[in-house]
């Protein structure tokens, strides 16, 4: 059977691509890791894989504002590439400083129903960096990197993961419209303030997707749970825990084998 | 060129982080008259765009669409009751702008290469303020002098950034003719921190070649000989005068710390005190390298710069050791004045404790986390002795092919620097923080503070794994303190050296040949290329934009030549620059200090005391800190230094997978008791050794695979009673590393942690010895954490508690220092440390916590929160001395070797069995309630307190 090909973008300041790599390889994909200056030299590179994947990091230094510089480079050689992949129906995921990259571009939720001006994500509302874990409750049903209604727990790790929209309008469609990929929760599934909510996200968005579902970014980092031992508490549960990043990474797989693997020439 | 200036603002309705966090800090400075302080972010730019581009570039790159508004050209005072102030804070001229950087590369992915740009921070002040004020706002809070200039008003201008370029003019140090006073005159005039024997056999050298030096030559020999570069204090002969007898070292290091290294001989070891980290095997095929720096001086003037290159250049160990590692772990250590200490009692030229501790934490933060290096372990100690002299510990630890441990450099090999440019930051780094700090050294030595850009790092970190993997270079090494002098002296010292000085790429253009060959600008490091390689090398590094530089050649003549413009401005023999610096014989004194325990009487009920340790500064969670390192970037961490069932509780040490697809595991801790050495160095050294280990043991690490380094932090050493105490030490060491067959792969002093005030007072750290340590966990799945698990299993004390309350935090407390220092059994220590090691390895301990600073109170008291579980306990189960009758020395003893450990009561013949002819007990068991209960011999509850009471103490005191 033809293989899933899954790009990992590296750029100065990323720093989650060899980890976010194996993830990939752990689901099924065949995963590279490639500079941003490569596909800028070569267009048509972007078009071998079924999956791109902006993973975390701090690109050029999160200078400006997270996100910012690399989101700025993309947009000035790359939209074309990008927009294309998206178009044949290919998987963007973006992990943390990924989704700041994503949002900044305009990528989410974007393809054609937001500006860029209408989402944005700033300083965590505790003004610092912080890594904890969190509990994320899915809130769509198009998101081919989700399984609906499960409750997922993972770690996230940033100073700037709030979650912002420029008014209540865009707010409410990104609520009614199915954008909002997941929310922080409590063990319970109940909204609540910091630190369920790690950054003071509006309505707790933890991630975003697109109208297709086949672009997803969040703040929380997937890639850091797919083995048991890299629970904050495995010590304390069982043989039978079950790491639940790995099974983003797993969804994003099985849907370019089920869907992409015949229209790719690779 | 145009000149742009754009504002960018906070949008209202969004909060000002920033401003928010500038107000906090006025207002604990007493001054409350501010009653908001609103911060901007100012770009100036010199570029040919249009007013129309230069919209796009503030709307779509500057400033964010949703949260912040912009403002091209300067903006007024905003309009209102309240009086405003405007400060604008810019850096200083040549020093590093990272962000100004990426703006530039931002604009020319815009379209219009070439453009200048400099940031600076604008800061609006509302509320009544006098001048005085601003100033103190401004020293304090907002800027930091040595890297920062401040502009008060809206109509003052920034600071020119344009140097004018540098002409050659060689320069002679004339020496030869000098008398003593004119020799000592000639070192401390220009900073060479050289003393009179010193410079006597500089003198010599040079009248044997019949010249007078340059300046840049002196400055060579200056480096190279720094306390910091050749540690010439601890290598030197030592008289010992102590108990009326005289013990002679030829060399201190070599017949303790090395020695114990040497006489263990361990075959897992492949390169130890010789590279820049010491190595050690990992698996079949990796080796692991570790090595702790201190960065104390710079971190004193500029906490968050200090710490930041702290970090940024013990990374660089790791990166050049053997051929390259890449680096998997972070560590870092503190040492701070308390930080409630009023103002005013601050002396002048240091900067409030406090401020140091947030600036310090943020610089690691900041350059750890970009480096996506995790930072897994550490450990936060408060004394008002370290006031003057902060001690900043930062750790790295890299993964290696085994293949790959030793470097190479060939004569013809070309010298390649890669990474950042040079400039005028970290000028005399290594000849300054071999010295003692004074209330002028803010001032005297701002140059010497280096300026940190962790994805020039990172880059250059991305790079140089490709470059190793793909075979392009013979040797590497890092340019820390002494710079491209002590990189390209150390890596040609046994072929010779030529470069080119003026083929150094720099951040700016004035720099003479002799700033940018001892320059320590950070992010640079130095490769050897084989001539055939040189296109493939400078390739690979464009390819993603990282600096190389070809800058001269390895020779076989054992010189060092530099050259600028073709003109010679220096000729060494490598030989005198590594091995002239004369050897020393010091005397050193030990004399015990005549101590008593206090006398108090004994109570029945010691809840009030346990509550008061588990909040004191160096018991406390430091949660606050370690939530902002990322601990599980690279997604290998197992055992992370936060645990139990609300992710909060105190984990011994850390553990983590370097592979994802092996299950073998590194565990990682440290262990340092600075009290102690109040009572006995000795003592406080094997402590830290055995509390290190301890740490190890308890999460699952093998204790024979245990590998020590060492950091000696001092004060000045050339006062026999200040030396003597680092003897005591440093026997210590040799004496737990053989008892525990744990050897030492690396270590670096700091001595000369002393302050001078302006008053004529010295303040002086205590002797502190920090111990760092690893080991191997065979499979990462048995790993155990310190959370009580489960009601029902049963509790054991393994290890002996002994009537030794001396140098604890029961007695600091009460500010006492008491006399029975925790002593170590060197045959029982690693009798007990294997036991339950293999308890453990056997899979018979649902949890295991080191009694360390606090002792057993403490230790049960953590288990039972980080567990969410109560615990009874019973002292009429405790293995004790005779002597440790008083029920305070019981519950807060903090003797060595101890050991509490959880099991299930299914495990209990086979885990009594191996602890056979062991001291250990059985002293309770976890519960299903909701407190901490601990009875006495009497049967009395000496403690008996809500588990979330307990962790309310622990968690308040640094909860910022």
């Amino acid at each position: 059977m033809a293989e899933v090909r899954a790009l990992v973008l590296r750029a100065a300041g990323v720093n989650c691509d060899m980890e976010t790599q194996h993830a990939l390889e752990l689901a099924g994909a065949k995963a590279h890791r490639v500079h941003v200056n490569r596909l800028i030299e070569d267009k048509s590179l972007l078009g071998r894989y079924h999956i791109v994947v902006f993973p975390g990091g701090f690109s050029y230094g999160d200078d400006v504002a997270a996100g910012r510089i690399l989101a700025n480079q993309i947009v000035h050689h790359l939209a074309e590439p990008i927009r294309r992949f998206i178009d044949d129906g290919k998987l963007v995921l973006g992990i943390c400083n990924g989704f700041q990259v994503l949002v900044k571009m305009g990528v989410l939720p974007g393809n054609g129903a937001f500006k860029q001006e209408h989402v944005t994500i700033t300083y965590n509302d505790s003004g610092k960096f912080e890594d904890r874990w969190v509990h994320l409750l899915p809130q769509t049903d198009r998101c081919v990197f989700i399984e609906p209604q499960r409750q997922i727990y993972l770690p996230v790790a940033h100073g700037e993961g709030k979650v912002v929209t420029a008014d209540a309008e865009t707010l409410e469609r990104l609520k009614s419209e199915g954008y909002i990929a997941y929310k922080y929760v409590g063990p319970d599934g109940e909204e609540g303030p910091y630190p369920i909510n790690p950054n003071g996200s509006v309505e707790s968005i933890a991630g975003l997707t697109d109208s297709t579902g086949r672009v997803m970014g969040l703040m929380p980092h997937p890639e850091r749970f797919v083995r048991r031992t890299q629970h904050p508490h495995w010590t304390r549960l069982g043989e039978d825990l079950d790491p639940d990043g790995i099974k983003i990474f797993r969804n994003a797989v099985r849907y370019a084998q089920e869907n992409l693997l015949q229209s790719c020439s690779a | 060129m145009k000149q742009w200036r754009f504002e960018v603002f906070n949008r209202a309705g969004f909060s000002d982080v920033h401003g928010n966090g500038v107000l906090e800090d006025i207002r604990e400075l007493g001054i409350a008259s501010i009653e908001a302080v609103q911060s901007a972010k100012v770009f100036l730019i010199e570029a040919d765009f249009d007013s129309a581009f230069a919209d796009r570039v503030a709307r779509e790159l500057l400033s964010d669409p949703v949260c912040e508004e912009y403002y091209v050209g300067r903006s007024s005072a905003p309009a209102g009751l309240a009086r405003a102030t405007l400060i604008e804070v810019h850096l200083k001229s040549g020093v590093t702008d990272p962000v100004a950087e990426s703006v530039m590369t931002a604009i020319s992915d815009m379209g219009v290469p070439g453009a200048h740009v400099r940031t600076a921070r604008k800061y609006v002040l509302l509320g009544e303020v006098r001048p005085a004020q601003i100033e103190t706002i401004a020293k304090r809070v907002l800027a930091n002098d040595c890297i920062e200039d401040v502009v008060v008003g809206d109509e003052a201008e920034p600071p020119s950034p344009h140097l004018s370029p540098y002409e050659l003019n060689i320069t002679y140090w004339p020496i030869r003719d000098l008398d003593d006073a004119g020799l000592e005159a000639l070192s401390k005039g220009r900073d060479l921190f050289l003393n009179l024997t010193e410079m006597k056999a500089i003198q010599a050298y040079f009248r044997r070649l019949e010249r007078e030096p340059t300046d840049i030559e002196l400055e060579s020999l200056a480096q190279t000989w720094s306390e910091h570069c050749v540690h010439k204090t601890l290598r030197s002969a030592v008289e010992l005068t102590m108990d009326g007898q005289t013990i002679h070292f030829d060399n201190l290091l070599k017949e303790t710390v090395f020695k114990a290294t040497q006489d263990l001989d361990k075959d897992w070891c492949i390169s130890v005190f010789a590279d820049n980290a010491g190595v050690v095997d990992f698996d079949e095929e990796s080796a692991v390298c570790f090595k702790v720096e201190t960065h104390n001086h710079p971190s004193a003037l500029d906490p968050y710069g200090g710490a930041a290159t702290g970090i940024g250049g013990v990374i660089r160990d790791p990166m050049g050791t053997g051929m390259g590692a890449r680096p998997i772990a972070n560590t870092d250590i503190f040492c701070f004045g308390e930080p409630d200490m009023p103002l005013g009692e601050v002396p002048k030229g240091v900067l409030h404790p406090r401020r140091i501790m947030k600036g310090v934490v943020a610089g690691v933060r900041d350059y750890g986390n970009r480096m996506g290096i995790p930072t897994v372990n550490g450990a936060i100690y408060f004394d008002d002795r370290y006031l003057g002299n902060p001690l900043v510990f930062c750790g790295n630890i890299g993964l290696m092919d085994k293949d790959k441990a030793f470097k190479h450099p060939q004569s013809g090999n070309l010298i390649v620097v890669v990474g950042g440019r040079t400039g005028r930051d970290g000028i005399h780094g290594a000849t300054f923080s071999s010295g003692e700090m004074t209330h002028e050294h803010e001032t005297v030595f701002s140059h010497a503070v280096q300026i940190g850009n962790a994805i020039t790092e990172k880059k250059m970190l991305d790079v140089l794994l490709q470059a190793n993997e793909a075979g392009l270079y013979e040797a590497i090494t890092d340019c820390g303190a002494g710079g491209l002098s002590s990189a390209v002296g150390e890596m040609g010292a046994e072929l010779g050296a030529e470069v080119d000085l003026d083929t150094v790429p720099l951040k700016y253009t004035g720099l003479s040949y002799t700033e940018i060959w001892i320059s320590e600008a950070q992010e640079r490091m130095v490769i050897a290329v084989k001539p055939e390689n040189r296109e493939a090398i400078l390739k690979i590094f464009e390819s993603e934009n990282v600096d190389a530089t070809v800058i001269g050649r390895f020779t076989n003549d054992r010189k060092l030549r530099l050259r600028y413009n073709g003109q010679q401005v220096a000729e060494l023999d490598m030989d005198f620059l590594h091995d002239g610096v004369p050897k020393y014989s010091r005397k050193a004194v030990w004399a015990a200090p005549t101590l008593s325990e206090p006398a108090e009487a004994e109570k029945d009920n010691y809840n009030d005391e346990l509550l008061g340790v588990l909040s004191s500064y160096n018991v406390a969670s430091k949660e606050w800190v370690i939530r902002q390192y990322d601990h599980e970037v690279q997604g290998g961490s197992v055992v992370k230094p936060l645990v139990g069932i609300a992710n909060d509780g105190p984990g011994d040490a850390a553990v983590i997978q370097p592979k994802p697809t092996s299950s073998r595991g590194l565990a990682i801790s440290c262990g340092m008791n600075p009290l102690y050495g109040d009572i006995d160095p000795y003592w406080m050294a094997l402590a830290g050794i055995d509390e290190a280990v301890r740490n190890l043991i308890c999460v699952g690490g093998r204790v024979d695979r245990i590998a020590l380094l060492d950091n000696f932090c001092w004060g000045n050493c050339t006062h026999p009673r200040t030396f003597g105490t680092l003897v005591r030490a440093a026997q210590a060491c040799y004496d737990g590393a053989m008892a525990y067959g744990a050897p030492f792969i690396s270590g670096k002093d700091s001595l000369n942690n002393e302050f001078a005030c302006e008053d004529g007072t010295t303040i002086r750290i205590p002797p502190t010895l920090l111990i760092s340590a690893m080991s191997i966990v065979d499979d990462v799945e048995r790993c155990v954490t310190m959370d009580a698990k489960r009601p029902g299993n049963l509790l054991f004390v393994v290890g002996r508690t002994g009537n030794e309350l001396g140098g604890s935090h029961y007695h600091k407390l009460r500010g006492q220092l008491g006399a029975n220092v925790p002593k170590l059994d060197l045959e029982l220590a690693p009798r007990i440390a294997r036991k339950v090691a293999q308890a453990i390895a056997d899979g018979l301990v649902a949890s295991c916590h080191d009694c360390s600073e606090g002792g057993l109170a403490v230790a049960l008291a953590e288990m039972a929160f980080a567990g969410g579980l109560g615990i009874e306990a019973d002292l009429r189960g405790l293995p004790a001395s005779k002597d440790c009758t008083r029920l305070d020395a019981q519950l807060f003893s903090e003797s060595n070797s101890r050991y509490v450990v959880e099991v299930d009561p299914r495990h209990y013949d086979a885990f009594a069995k191996l602890m056979l002819n062991l001291p250990f007990g059985q002293i309770g068991k976890v519960t299903a309630g909701s407190k901490l209960v601990v009875r006495s011999q009497d049967g009395d509850n000496a403690i008996d307190v809500e588990i979330d009471i307990l962790k309310q103490a622990w968690q308040r005191t640094l909860d910022w």
